[in-house]
C-alpha cells in the first residue's frame, strides 16, 4: 500500500505532472481547471520542478506553444476545458496530425451560451473528431493514474499521438479523495525519457507542416486514422505495465454485473460511480442489471464493447452532451454505429443528462434502470431519446 | 527492399509520419526556369562583379564564381530585377525564343 | 554593417520555391537567411512564404522549419524557446539555438497580434520577422491592418464612392516598443546592408526583437516585377516607410532623408494607387502626403534629429 494523499482532481493532475518530469507546461487558466495551473505554478516557484512553465495569453497559444515545444522533443502538458478547448480546436487537429505526444487534462465543462462553469462533456465531445486519444476518468484516483499512463501511451515510439484525459468539472476537479500515489522513483522508472518520432534538430533539418495537395492530403489522413486505431492495442500494453508498477489494473472499459445482466446502462466519467451504486442496490433486490463504463472513448473500442454487452436485452446510453440536430447524443451514436458494424440489435434508449452540471440524483437513475428493465421485458423503446431531469 | 525516395512514395504507409519533409532543400528538384519569358544576359566586359544582382535575386539564380557572377538559368524566373539594379547596366533582358 | 563579399554564399533559402517572379518577400527571406549566426529554427505563419516554400514534398528550407497555423507564429516560437531552456536546465540539450518567427503582415498586424503581444510580454529570447507586403496577399490581395490609406485591395477596392482603404496603417513598431522589448527596427529589401545588419542585431540581442521589413508585391501592388527593389527604395526616399531602430526604447533613424521625395513618386508607379491620380481624389492624395509628413516629423522628434 503506497502513500495516501488527500487530493482533489485538479491537485492530483498537478501532482502527477510534477512526478512525470515534464519539460514544458503551457496553459491558460479556466474554471474549473485553474487549480491545476495554480498548484503547478507553486511547484515551479518553489524550485520543485525543472519544467519551463509558459503562462500564455490564451488557450490557442497554449496549444501552439505545446506544439512548438513538443517539436523539439520535449515532454509537454497542458490543461483546459469548455471555451478554452473550443478556442484551441484548430490546434488540436494539428497536434494529432503532426503526431505530437502532448498530454492534456480536460476538466470537462459546459459550453456557452449561456455561460456555465459546471461539468458536462460537451467540450470534449465537440472536439471528439480531432484525432486525439480520449480517456475518461471516474474519480481522482483514476485521474492520477491515467495522467501518468497517458504520457507513457502518448510517447510510445510507434504511436506518438496526443492524449486527452477527461475529468468532470467540479465533481472530480474540486472533490477531495484519498489517493494512493506512487513515489517519484517508481514514476521515473515507469516513464523513461521520451524518444521522439522526429525533432527540429539543427543538425538534421526537416520541414514540418508543409501544405499538401489533394494528391497527398488524404493519404496522410489515412495514415493518421491508422495511427489512432493502433492506440487501443498500445493502451492495453501500457495498462498492463502500470499494473505491475502500481498494483492497479486499468484497461479499455470496466463492467459491473454484466455476467448476467439483461438491462445495462453505459456512461463515461464520474456518473459511472453513481450508476454502479444504483445497480448494486437493484441487484441486491434481484434485478438483473449491469453497468459498463468506458475508459477509452477514442479510438472507439468496438470489439470490447460488443463483448461487454453480450447477452444484454436492453441498453440505456447516458450522454453528458447533446449533439444538436443529431439522431442521438455523441456516445449513443457511436454505440449504435458499433451495433450496425457487428450486426447486433440491442434496443437502446439514449438519456441526455447532466448538462451544465445538472445534478444526477438516485431517483433519476432509478428511473433510468426501470426504463431499461421495461425495454428488456417488452423489446420496445417507446422513447428513443430523453432529456433526463428536465422540467417538461 | 529499398525505401522509395521521398518523391516516389505514393502509398500512405510509406509517407513520412506527420507529413514532415525529412530532407532539406528538396525544392531544387523543381526547375522554375520554365516560368520565364525573358532571360537576363550578363555582359562580362561591363560587369564589375559588384554582387548587387547576386544579393537582390529572389531565386538565388545568380551565382558567384571565382571570376564573375553568372546566371543559373535552371531557376531564373526572368523578373528583371538584376537588370534594373545593375549600376553599370551590364545586364540586358532578352525575350526567350518561341 | 557588412560587405557583400562577407556574406555567406550558402543558400539556406533554396531556389525552386514557387514565389512569384520578382517577389519582394522572396528577396526578404533570402537576405534574412544570410543574417544567421548559428543553429537556427524558423517558425513560419501561413502566408505567401509558407505556401510557396513548402508544397509537399518540396521544401525550400535547408534549416529546421515549422509551419503550424496562421495566427500563432509567436506562440509556437515561445514553446520552442521554452523547450530548449528546459532541456538545457535538465542537461538533455547543449548549445544555443536561435528561434526566428517569420510572418506576413496578415499573420502579425491582425490575426497574429495577440500571440505576438503575449510572446513579447513574456520576454522570450527570439526574433520576430514581419515581412510586409501590405495586404493578405496569399489569399488574393485583401486588406490588412498594414494596408496603407488609399490602397485598392480586393476587400477595400477603389470604387466610385470610396477610393480604396479609408484607414491608416498600424504602427507595428510602436506597438512592439510599448512592450518594453530591447530591440525593434524597420527595414527595406532595397537596403540589404541595413536589413541584414539589423536582423543579425535582433538575433544577437537577449530577449525579444522585432524586425519589420517592407517587401513589395508585384502582383498585389500592381507593378512590373523588375521594379521591386526600386519601389522598396522609393518607399524609403519618400519617407513613406522610414527606416529606423528602437534600442531599449530609444529611437534612431537608420537612413537619413534630408530631402524627401513627394510620396506621389512612390504611389504613381503602382496600380493599387492609380485611382488616386484621378482629379476627384486629389484630396485623398493630399491627405496621404500629410500623413507621411506627420509620421516623418514624429520619427524625427523621437530620434532627437533636427528637421
Amino acid at each position: 500500500m503506497g502513500e495516501v494523499r488527500g487530493l482533489t482532481g485538479d491537485e492530483a493532475v498537478a501532482y502527477a505532472v510534477k512526478q512525470c518530469d515534464v519539460d514544458v507546461v503551457s496553459a491558460y487558466p479556466i474554471t474549473p481547471q485553474t487549480i491545476i495551473v495554480e498548484r503547478f505554478s507553486e511547484y515551479v516557484a518553489n524550485g520543485e520542478v525543472k519544467t519551463e512553465f509558459i503562462c500564455v495569453e490564451s488557450e490557442h497559444s497554449a496549444m501552439s506553444a505545446c506544439i512548438g515545444a513538443s517539436l523539439t522533443g520535449a515532454r509537454t502538458f497542458t490543461a483546459t476545458c469548455s471555451q478554452g478547448l473550443a478556442l484551441m480546436h484548430e490546434m488540436l487537429y494539428i497536434a494529432s496530425s503532426l503526431r505530437l505526444p502532448i498530454v492534456m487534462a480536460v476538466a470537462n465543462r459546459a459550453l456557452s451560451a449561456p455561460l456555465n462553469i459546471h461539468g458536462d462533456h460537451s467540450d470534449m465531445m465537440g472536439s471528439r473528431d480531432c484525432g486525439w486519444v480520449q480517456i475518461y476518468a471516474e474519480n481522482v484516483q483514476e485521474v492520477y493514474d491515467w495522467i501518468i499512463q497517458a504520457f507513457r501511451l502518448a510517447e510510445d515510439p510507434e504511436l506518438s499521438m496526443p492524449v486527452a484525459v477527461n475529468l468532470d468539472g467540479f465533481t472530480i476537479t474540486h472533490c477531495m479523495e484519498g489517493v494512493e500515489v506512487l513515489d517519484d522513483e517508481t514514476v521515473a522508472k515507469f516513464l523513461p525519457p521520451r524518444k521522439p518520432l522526429y525533432t527540429l534538430d539543427p543538425s538534421k533539418p526537416i520541414t514540418v507542416g508543409a501544405w499538401a495537395t489533394p494528391e497527398y492530403y488524404m493519404d496522410l489522413k489515412r495514415q493518421e486514422a491508422f495511427a489512432l486505431e493502433s492506440a487501443k492495442g498500445k493502451l492495453l500494453e501500457v495498462t498492463r505495465e502500470y499494473a505491475r508498477f502500481s498494483g492497479r489494473k486499468y484497461g479499455i472499459l470496466e463492467s459491473y454485473g454484466m455476467e448476467d445482466a439483461e438491462a445495462a446502462v453505459l456512461c463515461l466519467g464520474s456518473t459511472a460511480g453513481t450508476v454502479r451504486a444504483m445497480a448494486k442496490e437493484l441487484r441486491a433486490k434481484g434485478e438483473k442489471v449491469g453497468t459498463v463504463k468506458l475508459w477509452l472513448y477514442r479510438p472507439f473500442p468496438m470489439e470490447e464493447l460488443i463483448e461487454a454487452l453480450r447477452g444484454v436485452k436492453a441498453l440505456v446510453v447516458m450522454d453528458k452532451a447533446c449533439s444538436f440536430g443529431a439522431p442521438y447524443g455523441p456516445l449513443c451514436s457511436d454505440v449504435l454505429a458499433t451495433f450496425q458494424r457487428f450486426g447486433l440489435r440491442i434496443p437502446t434508449m439514449n438519456a441526455i443528462y447532466g448538462l451544465g452540471g445538472r445534478d444526477v440524483r438516485p431517483m433519476d437513475l432509478s428511473f433510468i434502470f426501470n426504463e431499461a428493465l421495461k425495454i428488456a421485458k417488452t423489446g420496445e423503446v417507446s422513447k428513443p431519446m430523453i432529456f433526463l431531469g428536465v422540467r417538461e | 527492399m529499398s525505401t522509395p525516395s521521398l518523391f516516389e512514395r505514393r502509398f500512405w504507409k510509406d509517407l513520412p509520419p506527420g507529413g514532415i519533409i525529412p530532407e532539406p532543400g528538396t525544392s531544387v528538384r523543381y526547375r522554375t526556369g520554365d516560368w520565364r519569358t525573358r532571360r537576363p544576359v550578363i555582359d562580362e566586359q561591363k560587369c564589375t562583379n559588384c554582387l548587387l544582382c547576386w544579393i537582390y535575386c529572389p531565386d538565388a539564380a545568380i551565382e558567384q564564381t571565382p571570376k564573375k557572377v553568372r546566371v543559373n538559368y535552371e531557376y531564373c524566373k526572368g523578373c528583371g530585377i538584376c537588370a534594373n539594379e545593375c549600376p553599370v547596366k551590364a545586364i540586358t533582358m532578352v525575350m526567350e525564343a518561341i | 554593417m557588412v560587405a557583400l563579399r562577407e556574406l555567406t554564399t550558402e543558400e539556406r533559402w533554396a531556389p525552386g520555391h514557387r514565389m512569384c517572379t520578382g517577389c519582394g518577400a522572396a528577396i526578404g527571406m533570402r537576405m534574412a537567411m544570410k543574417a544567421l549566426r548559428g543553429p537556427t529554427i524558423v517558425v513560419n505563419a501561413t502566408g505567401c512564404v509558407e505556401v510557396t516554400s513548402t508544397p509537399f514534398p518540396y521544401t525550400a528550407w535547408r534549416i529546421p522549419y515549422a509551419h503550424i497555423a496562421f495566427e500563432n507564429a509567436a506562440a509556437v516560437a515561445s514553446g520552442i524557446e521554452g523547450a530548449f531552456k528546459a532541456m538545457e536546465r535538465k542537461g538533455t540539450w547543449k548549445g544555443k539555438v536561435d528561434v526566428i518567427a517569420i510572418a506576413g503582415d496578415g499573420g502579425t498586424f491582425d490575426i497574429g497580434i495577440q500571440a505576438l503581444s503575449g510572446a513579447l510580454e513574456r520576454g522570450h529570447d527570439f526574433v520576430y520577422l514581419c515581412y510586409d507586403n501590405e495586404a493578405y496577399m496569399n489569399t488574393g490581395i485583401q486588406r490588412s491592418g498594414a494596408t496603407p490609406k488609399g490602397a485598392s485591395t480586393t476587400t477595400s477596392p477603389a470604387g466610385k464612392v470610396i477610393p480604396g482603404k479609408p484607414e491608416w496603417k498600424k504602427d507595428l513598431i510602436g506597438i512592439c516598443v510599448a512592450h518594453g522589448i530591447p530591440y525593434a527596427a524597420t527595414a527595406s529589401v532595397a537596403y540589404w546592408n541595413d536589413y541584414i545588419t539589423k536582423l543579425r542585431k535582433a538575433i544577437e540581442v537577449d530577449g525579444p526583437a522585432v524586425v519589420h521589413v517592407l517587401t513589395p508585391c508585384p502582383l498585389g501592388w500592381r507593378h512590373d516585377p523588375s521594379q521591386t527593389i526600386r519601389l522598396a527604395r522609393l518607399a524609403v526616399q519618400t519617407c513613406y516607410f522610414p527606416l529606423y531602430e528602437v534600442v531599449e526604447g530609444k529611437y534612431s533613424l537608420s537612413i537619413k532623408v534630408p530631402k524627401p521625395l513627394p510620396v506621389l513618386e512612390f504611389l504613381k508607379e503602382q496600380g493599387r494607387f492609380a485611382h488616386l491620380l484621378r482629379p476627384e481624389f486629389e484630396k485623398e492624395l493630399a491627405a496621404i502626403q500629410e500623413g507621411v509628413d506627420k509620421n516623418w516629423q514624429r520619427l524625427l522628434r523621437l530620434s532627437g534629429a533636427s528637421e
